[in-house]
């Protein structure tokens, strides 16, 4: 099976966000980057598949250099080969174009996102793609089987699960319980260094929408402490006060 | 501008997500002097049918193809795209739930259209077509502006409230050509977890944290939750360790919500849990540990330990129920 899993390259969880002077791009000094985790979850999830029957786990980011070290990572984890599109990622439909793209001239069978990243949080991508591709896309999916050439998804509805039969190609994006991630090993990250990684540039797309700008939410008020004896007045003040209940 | 706002559905009723992008299509097709067209695929109720109008539908189209029965999102977003067409739409909106987003990045593509999903607030049209999101898991928003001709919006749930009373709509059936090629995805089963509150829709959430020590604790939690008609969640160490199902964890790797009341028991606050629920509108924390980073997060905070406090909690809100109905 040839599986092609999008990584994500996004800022640690515990980062704290700042802005530069005109509110368009963070302030990237000082932040630790990161695999995106639901990509690792997907990547993981491929990886145990190629290991039992076979095949190959190439991973695609769309990046400048800087993503190279993200790429290695995921490389170290387990990756066969990675790929980097050449460019800023402006916002998902660029980055499902030229994943497509890529895709298209490479034939998978299954190709694997994270539900979101935890960047922009957008959750557009894998359905995109799939678009793209004309061939079926299913989100947020948190098991995945492959039998033959048929995978069962299982994806995260409200109130419950629904069970999706696909078969191959198709593109899934993974969310919590499809895999736990692994800590690559000493050996991983040795092999890494010297597995290949294609630098590729990007095609031209037409341009929906730009950025405008960044914003940070108004901070809370003070708290409000009421004592653990008194737990009338949190319920009170939750009816008049905040008119929650 | 015209604009088509897909409706989301649920055993023949509006699901209240509905409501909301209803009530949100409207102001700006009224605002922009356009006419709103809400669409809905399978099986609606005419009372419901009605209540779309009175949401703000000045005609609501019905798709009931016996293939469309079923959530396909291939299929879905064929039908949607379609129908814009038909409409001159020139923004289409859909819930950011788990069928939205399964759906309206396919709808964007066949549409041509830019995109922003969870959308927070109104579009701003004063100068060009701006709309907020939130990113970066709650720390931040993004103000994107979209240039392409159809713009596509995924509305969070929560985040604008649904107004009723404001037209009375036309039904029509709408007859959407599906081909077969959009149906390779085939549902084989749906698994009800429960018939609790969906979480992200929810208006309150009683969410608790390590502090609760196991999961046979949380009969307390479920008890509180049942009184406020509220839906349960939980912290990521919580989910981690298997006391409660990945679907309930909020926070930066989980589900990110906006209710109107959330209360945080037993959690003490870490960044990536904050990320998924700051944006609630009134914040709950209980902790034994005064120092928990939580409650400069919070808007009302009592110290002390849970099993004392919840209980004691459970007993005022049977109380207030009690007393006002």
């Amino acid at each position: 099976m040839k599986i092609l899993v999008c990584i994500s390259h996004v800022p640690d969880t515990t980062t704290k966000i700042s802005f530069t002077a005109d509110n368009k791009s963070i302030a990237t000094s000082g932040i630790q980057y990161i695999i995106n985790p639901y990509d690792e979850i997907a990547l993981t999830r491929a990886l145990e598949l190629t290991e039992k029957s076979g095949g190959t786990v190439t991973v695609i980011n769309v990046g400048d250099a800087s993503t190279d070290a993200t790429l290695r990572k995921a490389l170290a984890i387990g990756a066969t080969d990675a790929v980097r599109i050449d460019a800023n990622p402006a916002n998902a439909s660029f980055v499902a174009t030229q994943i497509a793209d890529y895709a298209s001239k490479n034939s998978f069978d299954l190709i694997l996102t994270g539900r979101e990243s935890i960047d922009y949080n957008g959750s557009q991508v894998a359905a995109m793609v799939g678009e793209l591709l004309n061939i079926p896309s299913v989100s947020i999916v948190k098991s995945l089987e492959v039998a033959d050439k048929t995978v069962t998804l299982e994806r995260e509805i409200e109130g419950g699960k629904e069970v999706i039969s696909c078969p191959t190609p198709l593109v899934a994006s993974a969310t919590e319980g499809m895999a736990e991630p692994r800590i690559p090993n000493m050996r991983g990250i040795m092999s890494a260094r010297t597995k290949p990684l294609q630098v590729v540039a990007a095609i031209a797309t037409e341009t929906y929408q730009q950025l405008a700008g960044y914003d940070k939410p108004a901070p809370r008020t003070q708290v409000k402490l009421i004592d653990a004896s008194n737990v009338k007045a949190l319920v009170d003040a939750l009816h008049t006060e905040a008119k929650v209940i | 501008m015209n604009v088509l706002v897909y409706i989301e559905t649920a055993e023949g009723k509006l699901k209240k997500s509905a409501t909301e992008v209803l009530s949100y299509g409207k102001v700006i097709a009224k605002n922009s002097g356009g006419t709103l067209t809400a669409l809905a695929i399978g099986d609606l109720t005419t009372d419901e049918q009605g209540k779309a109008g009175r949401f703000g539908a000045d005609k609501v189209l019905h798709v009931t193809n016996d293939k469309l029965k079923q959530f396909i999102n291939q299929a879905y977003a064929s039908v949607v795209a379609e129908a814009a067409k038909q409409n001159n739409a020139s923004v289409v909106i859909i819930s950011n739930t788990f069928n939205g987003k399964a759906m309206a990045p396919r709808v964007a593509v066949k549409l041509k259209a830019g995109m922003v999903d969870g959308a927070v607030g109104l579009p701003d049209l004063s100068n060009g077509f701006k709309v907020r999101t939130s990113a970066f898991s709650g720390k931040a928003f993004a103000d994107i502006e979209l240039t392409s001709a159809i713009k596509v919006i995924t509305v969070a749930p929560n985040s604008f409230k649904a107004e009723e009373n404001q037209s009375a709509g036309t039904v029509e059936t709408f007859s959407a050509s599906v081909a077969d090629s959009d149906f390779t995805a085939m549902v084989k089963e749906i698994v009800k977890a429960s018939d609790k509150i969906s979480l992200p829709e929810a208006e309150i959430v009683v969410s608790a944290g390590r502090g609760l020590k196991g999961p046979e604790n949380w009969g307390m939690i479920e008890e509180l939750a049942t009184l406020l008609g509220a839906a349960t969640a939980c912290s990521k160490p919580v989910s981690d360790a298997h006391w409660r199902p990945h679907s309930e964890h909020v926070g930066q790797t989980g589900l990110a919500i906006s209710p109107n009341l959330y209360i945080a028991i037993g959690i003490s606050g870490a960044i990536q849990h904050l990320a998924g629920v700051s944006s609630s509108k009134t914040i709950v924390v209980i902790n034994k540990d005064p120092e928990a980073p939580f409650f400069k997060a919070a808007d009302y905070g009592i110290v002390g330990d849970a099993f004392e406090v919840v209980p004691k909690l459970i007993d005022e809100v049977k109380k207030f129920k009690a007393a006002n109905g």
